[in-house]
């Protein structure tokens, strides 16, 4: 799947929509494998107003009240550049990423 | 004629009260930011169209923000939104609070004092206060937890720590109040550039005289129960800490017990608690024109966070300290248990000193008249984090 751009749906949470003002689920697009670290950081290109909203800056972990889900899996703990399942590189499903539920 | 911006900062956003200099009749705007932590607004002194704000959320970390129209529009200083054209990269950076640990500038990330007495390792969480400087509007100072300072020079894009504040001897030593180890007071000295306190929970009052290149602990006087050593130079909970820029070298402040007085810029403190009720409490400040008139809102005890008998009451000393008076007329005669948290006082700068405070129960107050008489602005907002107030032209 490399080389080739693919068109990824992705899913934000509310607050962070109000940020980078976009309604609802949006297309990105994504160069080379569809990994949560790419699509995290063309997220971030086209929207630089996220930036350490996600992840921290310099060191890019992921925080710890966000998860991410796609596929119906949680992919949260994997590594930034595990590859998505095809549903989400194809564009048949989106990449969630989703407020955890805190707080009561 | 004068008007005055009230800047108001809650658990669930900002809001802006606006006046005349009557201060009778006031206009509300917001929620800005809304569902947002504002933890504190302030405006520029030499611009007061420009306004800072920090916004943080315990999901998406810090944020900050920026109005050069008063507060009718906002932007985060640096970004430029998809409309501007080209995508932005590298990424804006005015959100990035990261200590400065690098050979040239900075100090090793050392660890301080948990809540269990084991060391712990500073971990930015976000910005308590915001001060613009006294004379560029695009320099601006940041108050963090955990506790350091950080400046920017250019409207808050990007910022630097000055490191010589964390990296002081004593960093092992500080420890997080309740709160959390923040950094929440700034005040800059009108008449010294190269003069600043700040002051942190639960660390004490600090001072530079170097333009925060050094920094020295000014709690000499202090006196802290839950400190084994009284005379130790670190380790006191001070509240919050005020100045009547007329008069730098006078500080006053509310310490978690204690009502103390400087008049040597921190270098000696002693107790003006006098005939408080209670000498807890979080906020104090300074009449804007008669430097010997103090105020704070006493609180029952550190274990019981409101008003003594549910009567909410601020106190006031025209005598710098000792003697205080009671100050009840349009507050809360009953069944008032909120707090009033340490950012949540201001003073403005008309001719008849106004005074303004916010609870946690989401009242914002005004007194027109130096503290005479009191009037609630508004009744309902999320619990107040901090109150600023803009005298303009």
């Amino acid at each position: 799947m490399s080389g080739s751009v693919h068109r990824v749906r992705v899913q934000i949470p509310y607050h962070l929509r109000n940020l980078a003002r976009v309604e609802g689920e949006f297309v990105l697009d994504v160069a080379g494998p569809v990994t949560i670290k790419s699509v995290l950081d063309a997220l971030e290109r086209r929207y630089p107003m996220l930036c350490g909203t996600i992840r921290e800056h310099d060191t890019l972990k992921r925080r710890a009240f966000l998860r991410f889900f796609a596929s119906e899996e949680d992919l949260s703990h994997q590594s930034p550049d595990l590859e998505l399942p095809e549903a989400v590189a194809s564009g048949k499903e989106p990449f969630l990423i989703i407020g955890a539920i805190a707080g009561g | 004629m004068s008007k005055v911006r009230v800047l108001v900062g809650t658990r669930k956003g900002a809001f802006i009260l606006s006046s005349d200099g009557k201060r009778e009749n006031w206009d509300v705007s917001g929620p800005f930011f809304a569902g947002w932590e504002i933890y504190h607004m302030k405006g520029s002194p030499v611009n007061p169209e420009r306004v800072y704000v920090s916004q943080t959320s315990g999901w998406f970390g810090q944020l900050f923000q920026a109005s050069d129209d008063g507060g009718k529009t906002w932007f985060q200083p640096g970004v430029k939104g998809e409309d501007a054209g080209a995508p932005q990269w590298p990424p804006v950076k005015s959100n990035r609070f990261v200590y400065d640990s690098s050979d040239e500038t900075g100090k090793p990330l050392t660890t301080h004092q948990w809540y269990d007495g084991t060391q712990h390792p500073w971990e930015f969480k976000r910005v308590w206060h915001v001060e613009p400087s006294l004379t560029d509007p695009n320099t601006v100072y940041a108050g963090v937890e955990d506790a350091a300072i950080f400046k920017s020079t250019d409207g808050g894009a990007n910022w630097s720590e000055m490191p010589g504040l964390r990296g002081h001897g004593t960093g092992p030593k500080w420890q997080p109040g309740a709160g959390g180890m923040c950094l929440h007071t700034i005040i800059l000295d009108p008449k010294n550039p190269d003069r600043i306190f700040i002051a942190i929970s639960a660390a004490g009052a600090f001072r530079t005289d170097d333009g925060g290149k050094t920094w020295k602990p000014i709690n000499k006087g202090l006196r802290s129960q839950f400190i084994p050593d009284q005379d130790a130079e670190v380790g006191h909970c001070v509240h919050h800490v005020a100045m009547n820029p007329q008069r730098p070298n006078t500080l006053f402040m509310q310490k978690h017990w204690d009502v103390m007085r400087s008049d040597d810029a921190g270098d000696s403190w002693t107790e003006v608690s006098g005939n408080l009720p209670t000498d807890f409490g979080f906020v104090i400040d300074v009449n804007s024109n008669e430097p010997e008139t103090v105020y704070v809102v006493p609180i029952k005890s550190d274990s019981e966070h409101f008003p003594l008998d549910g009567k909410l009451r601020v106190y006031r000393s025209k005598s710098g300290g000792n003697e205080w008076e009671e100050l009840a007329k349009g507050l809360p005669e009953k069944d008032c248990y909120v707090n009033v948290l340490r950012d949540a006082m201001a003073v403005d700068n008309l001719d008849k000193c106004g005074v303004y405070f916010g609870t946690t129960g989401g009242q914002v107050y005004v007194s027109p008249d130096g503290g005479d008489t009191w009037k609630a602005i508004v009744h309902d907002l999320p619990a107040v984090l901090s109150v600023e107030v803009q005298t303009i032209p």
